[in-house]
Formats: structure tokens, C-alpha cells, sequence
């Protein structure tokens, strides 16, 4: 890791220790870091401000009841709480109860995001690849993202092969990671 | 295809969380098993994170950061936190998963261990239970056909001593033993025969034999006996020592009923 990647990185894990140790100004200022992404990420899906309020305020109590349950070893904060944001969302999306405890969401290879220019810079090369896609490709890789729609469902309203459902979703997650790859 | 070819789009479904049924249950099992494709989920999810960064949209209302900040004074932490979960360590899981394994194989090794102990010994058993009835098999016949045996027939106290014989017939196993003593001794061109004669069937041939000098004489197992034969009678006969022995052409000696 580059001296650049710790100063960057060393804000997130002092906030965390922090948040360990009961300072809930940390938590504050880890609200202030992140909360655009997790309720832009809640909005999105539920399309419905209150309901992405309430799914902003679990992530975020969840955090703070349970602060071991983020692992930097094991991906960086930003992504984390975004990648447990949707998953919270789609469980209210379907009605259910939580499926993914937030401890198991392993990240691999996710750029740091930490500071807001990395955050931006991050989002728009995201958006680039996305505009980039063929419409179909984009189409399915946003209804089972945004939407939490299944193979099956994302095939029923399409019209085409599940096989080509799969395929296209796949080949979509693997077009970002090459983007960030290079 | 291989199994990660197999299971290569289930995995970015599963990161996205909406693999369901028996396709999910099928994944995860295999998880279970590859750190490959464990590690490829893990990328998927990274993936699925990058997508996330990239969603725009306003910002959250100022009132729900002090929501926040309510409910976190509300809940110092220390009074409510939750201890860390022990982390899924696949290695260390796979090290009791071994460790229960070889529990398993230990306990079902000692099992079959001393189930072979049990076999070793009931054979050793029956090996040394053969062994005396062999022994005393033997010893029976070493008795009846060593040529020192001393065989001694005893008749009334008037007369010369008959010839005679004992027949021994197991049909089941072709086991014939024949003993005769006191038989005149034969001319050169002779040779005494043994029959066994079947109810209602032609007698069967069970074997040629010559007295010693005391008139003594043992057939042990004729070859060419069948198996399951019943024999009504045994007879012995003066035959030719020539030619052939497949039917009696001579003169009886002495016979029995079975």
C-alpha cells in the first residue's frame, strides 16, 4: 500500500475505532462521509424517500450497534455500507427478512473510496462503463441490481432465454471490475 | 464443462442476492468445497459495490442525520453493543471438518478393527477345532490301514475264522472305507472287488484290492465313486485280475445290507 492509499484509508479505520470505542461524534462524521451513497443507493430502489430514510438509519444502526461487524481487511467502508444498503433494500423490496448477515459481505478488489474525489472519480468511470454497455446488457444488469428482479423475472419480462439473462448480468459485473482492472 | 464453468453466471446472481431455489441450494453446497469460486464471489460482490458508488441521486433530508444522532444518544454503545461474531473461517472450518472426519474414520477403524479381532479369533477357534478333527481323522486312519496294525477278529470259540468285512459309506461326500479281514489268500490271476449295489440299479465298482499275508485288506476312498449314491448292499467278489472291472463276472465272497 502506497503512503497516498494510507492517508486515505486511515480515516475510515480511525472512525470505526472510534465508533468501537462509543464516540458517536465519529458516527456523525462517518454519516457525513457516506450517507449520499447509502441513500442515493435506498432511493434508487425503493423510489420512496421515507422508505430509504428508514433503510439509511438501519445501515447506519447497524454500524453503530455492531461496529465489528466491517472488516477492513475484507473490502473498504464506503462499498461496504453500499453493498449492505442494497442488500437491505431488496429485502424490503421482497417483503422478507434480512437474508445477508452484514459480517458475511466479503468485498474483493473495490477501489478506495474514502475521500470524496475518490468517490467521484470512482462513480463516473462506474457510469462510463454503464453507458458504455449494449441497452439490453445495462437494461438487465439494472433490473436485477435496482430492482432485485430474478433471472427468471428479468426473462418473463423481456422476453428472452434465461441463459441470455445470466450471461448478459455476468458479463455486466465483469465490465466494471476489467475497467478498474486496467 | 467444469464445475466453475458450470456455476460461473449462478455466482454473479447469487452476488446480486436473487438466485433462489434449488439453483441457490446447488451453489452453495459447491461453495462449500471451492475457494475458486468463493474467491470469484467475493469479486462479484466488489463489482456489485462498484455499481452502487455510481447510483446518483440527492442527498438525504437534514433531518435524518439528527434522527441518527437521536437514536445513537439513545443507545450509548457498551450498553447495547453486540459482541463480534466469531468470522466463518473457512480454513478453520475445514480443519474440524478434517478433524471430525478422521474422529470418524478412528472410530469406524477401531470398529472394523475389533469386528477382524473377533473374525481372527473365531477362525483361529475353528482353525484349531479342524485341526483336532483332522488329527483324529487321521488317527483312525493310521488305525485301520497301517500296514502294523494289529488287527484282531473275534469269532466263536468253534470254528475257523470268516472272512469279513465293515463298510463305511458316506454318500453325500463319496467317502467309502472298506476293512476286511480273515480272506483266503488269492490265486495269481486273481483280484478281490468291492461293489456297491444301488436298490434297483446295476452295482457299482468301488475298488480292487489284494489281502496282506494275514488276510487283512482296507479300500480308502475308491476314485471314480459318484456322490449321492445309495447303496442298498456291499458285496465283494473273486474276480480275474485281467481284463476288465466295470460289472461283477465272478464269485461272491462275502456280501451286506447297508
Amino acid at each position: 500500500m502506497s503512503s497516498a492509499d494510507a492517508k486515505v484509508v486511515s480515516p475510515d479505520l480511525a472512525l470505526v475505532s472510534a465508533i468501537r470505542a462509543g464516540d458517536a461524534s465519529a458516527m456523525a462524521s462517518l454519516y457525513d462521509r457516506y450517507s449520499s451513497v447509502v441513500y442515493a443507493v435506498a432511493l434508487r430502489m425503493l423510489g420512496d424517500t421515507g422508505a430509504a430514510e428508514d433503510i439509511q438509519q438501519e445501515v447506519f444502526m447497524q454500524l453503530w450497534r455492531n461496529p465489528s461487524a466491517f472488516d477492513a481487511s475484507r473490502g473498504n467502508l464506503g462499498a461496504w455500507l453500499a453493498v449492505i444498503t442494497r442488500n437491505r433494500a431488496i429485502d424490503a423490496l421482497r417483503k422478507r427478512r434480512p437474508e445477508t448477515d452484514p459480517e458475511d459481505v466479503v468485498l474483493s478488489v473495490v477501489p478506495d473510496m474514502a475521500g470524496e474525489a475518490d468517490r467521484s472519480r470512482v462513480a463516473e468511470k462506474v457510469r462510463g462503463v454503464l453507458s458504455g454497455m449494449p441497452a439490453a446488457q445495462r437494461s438487465a444488469l439494472e433490473m436485477a441490481y435496482y430492482q432485485g428482479m430474478t433471472h427468471t423475472e428479468i426473462a418473463s419480462k423481456t422476453g428472452e432465454p434465461l441463459g441470455t439473462i445470466k450471461t448478459r448480468i455476468r458479463a455486466g459485473l465483469i465490465a466494471l471490475r476489467k475497467a478498474f482492472e486496467a | 464443462m467444469s464445475a466453475h464453468e458450470q456455476f460461473a453466471e449462478d455466482l454473479a446472481l447469487h452476488a446480486l442476492g436473487t438466485l433462489q431455489g434449488e439453483e441457490r441450494i446447488a451453489l452453495e453446497k459447491h461453495l462449500e468445497t471451492c475457494a475458486a469460486c468463493r474467491l470469484e464471489l467475493d469479486q462479484l460482490r466488489g463489482d456489485m459495490a462498484l455499481m452502487a458508488t455510481a447510483t446518483v441521486g440527492p442527498k438525504p433530508p437534514q433531518r435524518a442525520r439528527q434522527r441518527l444522532l437521536d437514536a445513537i444518544a439513545k443507545e450509548p454503545r457498551g450498553l447495547n453493543a453486540v459482541p463480534a461474531r466469531p468470522r466463518f473461517n473457512w480454513a478453520a472450518a475445514l480443519g474440524w471438518a478434517a478433524a471430525a472426519l478422521m474422529f470418524v474414520v478412528v472410530v469406524q477403524l477401531r470398529r472394523e478393527n475389533f469386528g477382524l479381532r473377533e473374525s481372527v479369533n473365531k477362525l483361529a477357534q475353528l482353525t484349531s477345532q479342524q485341526t483336532i478333527e483332522v488329527a483324529n481323522a487321521q488317527r483312525v486312519m493310521d488305525t485301520l490301514t497301517a500296514s502294523d496294525t494289529q488287527a484282531v477278529t473275534l469269532v466263536a470259540a468253534k470254528g475257523p475264522p470268516q472272512p469279513q468285512g465293515k463298510a463305511f459309506y458316506l454318500k453325500n461326500r463319496s467317502g467309502l472305507v472298506f476293512v476286511a479281514n480273515n480272506l483266503p489268500q488269492l490265486p495269481p490271476d486273481k483280484i478281490y472287488e468291492l461293489w456297491l449295489i444301488p436298490p434297483g440299479a446295476a452295482p457299482i465298482p468301488a475298488g480292487l484290492f489284494k489281502p496282506d499275508a494275514r488276510g487283512n485288506a482296507t479300500v480308502v476312498n475308491p476314485p471314480g465313486l459318484p456322490a449321492g449314491v445309495e447303496a442298498k448292499t456291499f458285496a465283494v467278489t473273486l474276480e480275474s485280475a485281467s481284463g476288465t472291472h466295470d460289472a461283477p463276472h465272478g464269485t461272491g465272497v462275502m456280501q451286506g445290507g447297508a
